[in-house]
């Protein structure tokens, strides 16, 4: 039986235990004289009667699936009398059994070959017979079982809630898990970019041209992996970017917060949070064909030489795509200071200004700290307008109209198109990677401790 | 007449207070005329047909009212009476309040409170308040209380901050319990002690009237006292207006009391003679516990 049927008969299964546990429920909820006599509601008695009915079918399903593969590639391979040594070799084998099991004939075979794809092909149709078999079984067995421990008495919520608790903690766990995988992935492909390049070359090395030579006689690829450019160019280009973010979007925030009339505030605060919801891509191209030869030309009038990708235009334009980050979340920070303070410094006979200054600021300062470093972050991770607008070359300058090339910019290229994935030019994309994990744990590290520290209570 | 029938109300009140009170007196009865003795001679602030509106709705009708130097002066009323608004408008904090306006004539030493030429800072420096729920600032205690001297420009050397931050701090009565940790927060310490540390950085810059909104009412019955005893105390340097739940802590430290009733100034009058002799049956009511 295929696995979608077989959900789709699990799924009816659940809903007629579900059904059935609640009318039980109710029927005898009306000889004991009423709902309240029970010890849970009908709706709990039917959800028991689901969940012991689906949950341990499922999870049998899945845990099938998970090894249902694995096990019969195992007993294929057992019966085939000489296999390979390498575990290539295995998989190539095992690859053209299948090919074989599912009919594509490539080249000649031999009796063994065929031998093993009828076996896997009968395994497989026993698999999924035994699956669909225990799976229906063990859904029905359980909920019978639940209907025949039904009693009235039967603390039906409790244990719903509990299982309810379980899956919870389940989802909480998968998100956690994944970021650690993620983690982990990162980190082991990095180790085998690091068994080729050293650790001290990435991360001082002055000069970074990824190209690995193909031939012995190619020109131009010298395979330089050293990162400080990139870094340099990420932080020229996220600082420019908080340069323009952080004063434009905190004042923003102080005046819808603060000044604005009701009606103002209405319009502007909509109005500013569209620009959140400009796709990156359309910042790009913004920064790349409007700003960037502004830019340029401007430089030029006044006698500067500069190129036409900057750092400066993609700063900016990143910076103006940040500023409703900043602002939206420092003026939430600032609406929720209570107005008992805001009054208690205008009855002192405080100006307005001094008000925000010396005390509505100071008891947003840990939100707004928080919100400007998830607005670094950002700016850190952001790629789609430095790849369009700040260059590709990895200049080391510090010089902000020159073109300058950022991490993210070198991941995207460096894994655009067909590699190889041993070489140690896509596998710095995964170096970069970790550096960017970890440059933006530290930041959170940071963002945390200063907020810990200047956190000034308010109730 | 009046006793008449609050005596009559007073039987029957036993069973159904709510309905009887309808009958016996009206609450909802214009109130055209002050009466007691709402003016004084020796006037810090002088206020002459007050009214506030909140957009439409009128909130205070034709206050007129006079508060004397060195007097404490507590307003009543029920809830809603407007008691807080007027209060409010006396250092033009209503002012943060949209769509709020003031007619009417109100001056303190002569100077209009209210007009195109008067700055609101130097009023509010001269008119301090401290509000019905302690309201320190998130910052150290020292902080707290140096906070006006230093805005305002009143202390130009450390030492000096020093000596006005001590001098308020004994004045309010929290400087022995707080000298040890005056680089503490001040929203560490307990309701009372907030709250006379508010009344601590509020008479640090010199006020020389004190507006009190319900300073006591989320305090217990301990730091109540301390706080009525504090009032009394500063009565000898400023002028207080206080506006309370409770008649007894009107009855304790003020020198006159005023009745607000729906926006309107019912009676005004020495405190003694409003709790035991009350000239208006809407204050009598009020005071004899029948509605509010």
């Amino acid at each position: 039986m295929q696995t979608p049927t077989l959900f789709a008969l699990l799924l009816l299964l659940v809903l007629v235990a579900y059904g059935t546990g609640f009318s039980r429920a109710l029927a005898a909820a009306r000889s004991r004289g009423g709902v309240r006599n029970l010890a849970s509601l009908p709706s709990y008695y039917g959800l028991h009667t689901a969940l012991w009915c689906g949950l341990p079918a499922l999870l049998l399903l899945g845990a099938w699936l998970a090894f249902d593969n694995a096990i019969i590639r195992a007993m294929v391979m057992n019966s085939i009398p000489d296999r390979p040594e390498t575990a290539a070799g295995r998989n190539l084998l095992y690859v053209q059994i299948q090919n074989l099991a599912a009919g594509n004939l490539f080249g000649e075979t031999t009796p063994e070959l065929q031998a093993a794809a009828d076996r896997l092909n009968s395994l497989r149709s026993g698999a999924s017979l035994l699956q669909a078999a225990l799976t229906l079984i063990l859904a029905l067995g359980l909920g019978a079982f639940a209907l025949l421990r039904f009693s009235p008495e039967l603390r039906a919520r409790e244990k719903v809630e509990k299982v309810l608790r379980a899956v919870l903690l389940a989802c909480a766990c998968a998100a956690i898990l994944t970021t650690v995988g993620i983690l982990l992935s990162v980190l082991f492909e990095s180790l085998r970019f690091f068994q080729t390049v050293p650790v001290t070359e990435f991360l001082f090395g002055l000069h970074w041209s990824p190209q690995m030579a193909l031939r012995a006689d190619q020109v131009g690829s010298s395979g330089a992996f050293g990162a400080v450019p990139l870094f340099t160019g990420t932080l020229m280009v996220s600082a420019i970017a908080m340069f323009v973010a952080v004063p434009v979007g905190l004042m923003s925030a102080i005046y819808l917060a603060e000044y604005a009339s009701k009606r103002v505030r209405a319009l502007a605060k909509p109005l500013l949070e569209i620009l959140a919801g400009v796709p990156t891509v359309v910042y790009g191209f913004f920064a790349a064909l409007t700003v960037a030869p502004f830019i340029r030309d401007l430089a030029t009038s006044v006698g500067v030489q500069a190129s036409s990708e900057s750092a400066l235009a993609a700063g900016l334009v990143m910076g103006i795509m940040i500023i409703p980050f900043v602002s939206s979340l420092s003026d939430d920070v600032i609406n929720a200071v209570p107005q008992s303070l805001r009054d208690g410094a205008l009855g002192l006979g405080s100006t307005r200004s001094e008000t925000v200054r010396k005390v509505v600021i100071p008891a947003a300062l840990p939100g707004i700290v928080g919100g400007v470093l998830l607005a670094v972050s950002r700016a850190i991770g952001e790629t789609m307008i430095v790849v369009m607008a700040a260059g590709l070359a990895a200049n080391l300058t510090a010089n902000p109209l020159e073109s300058v090339t950022t991490v993210t910019v070198q991941i995207v290229t460096l894994l655009v198109g067909d590699q190889e994935f041993d070489s140690p030019k896509t596998l710095a994309a995964f170096a970069l990677g970790l550096m960017l994990f970890l440059s933006t744990l530290v930041l959170n590290f940071i963002a945390l401790h200063v907020v810990k520290k200047y956190r000034e209570q308010y109730d | 007449m009046t006793t008449m029938t609050l005596d009559a109300a007073g039987q029957t009140g036993a069973a159904q207070p709510k309905t009887v009170e309808r009958e016996t007196v009206d609450t909802q009865r214009k109130v055209t005329e002050t009466v007691g003795r709402p003016l004084c001679d020796n006037a810090k602030l002088r206020m002459r047909n007050v009214n506030v509106f909140y957009g439409e709705a009128q909130a205070i009708h034709n206050v007129s009212l006079d508060i004397g130097r060195n007097e404490v002066v507590a307003m009543i009323g029920p809830s809603g009476c407007g008691k807080s608004t007027f209060l409010r408008c006396l250092n033009r904090m209503n002012d943060t309040i949209e769509g709020c306006r003031v007619e009417g004539e109100l001056t303190l030493d002569g100077e209009p409170i209210y007009g195109p030429k008067v700055d609101v800072v130097p009023l509010r420096a001269r008119v301090g308040m401290v509000f019905q729920k302690p309201n320190p600032f998130p910052k150290s205690i020292y902080d707290n209380v140096a906070y006006g001297p230093k805005i305002h420009g009143i202390a130009s050397r450390r030492a000096e901050l020093d000596e006005i931050v001590e001098n308020s701090l004994r004045r309010a009565g929290l400087w022995n319990e707080v000298k040890d940790r005056l680089d503490k927060p001040g929203t560490g310490l307990s309701g009372g002690q907030q709250q006379r540390l508010c009344i601590a950085r509020a008479i640090a810059v010199s006020p020389e009237v004190i507006l009190m909104d319900e300073p006591c009412s989320a305090l217990d019955p301990i730091a109540t006292a301390r706080i009525e005893e504090l009032i009394d105390e500063l009565r000898e340097n400023y002028t207080i207006a206080i506006v309370t739940h409770s008649m007894q802590q009107a009855a304790r430290v003020s020198q006159r009391t005023a009745y607000f009733h729906l926006g309107h100034l019912v009676e005004v009058n020495d405190t003694e003679m409003v709790f035991t002799n009350p000239q208006h049956e809407l204050t009598e009511a009020y005071i004899t516990g029948r509605f509010g």
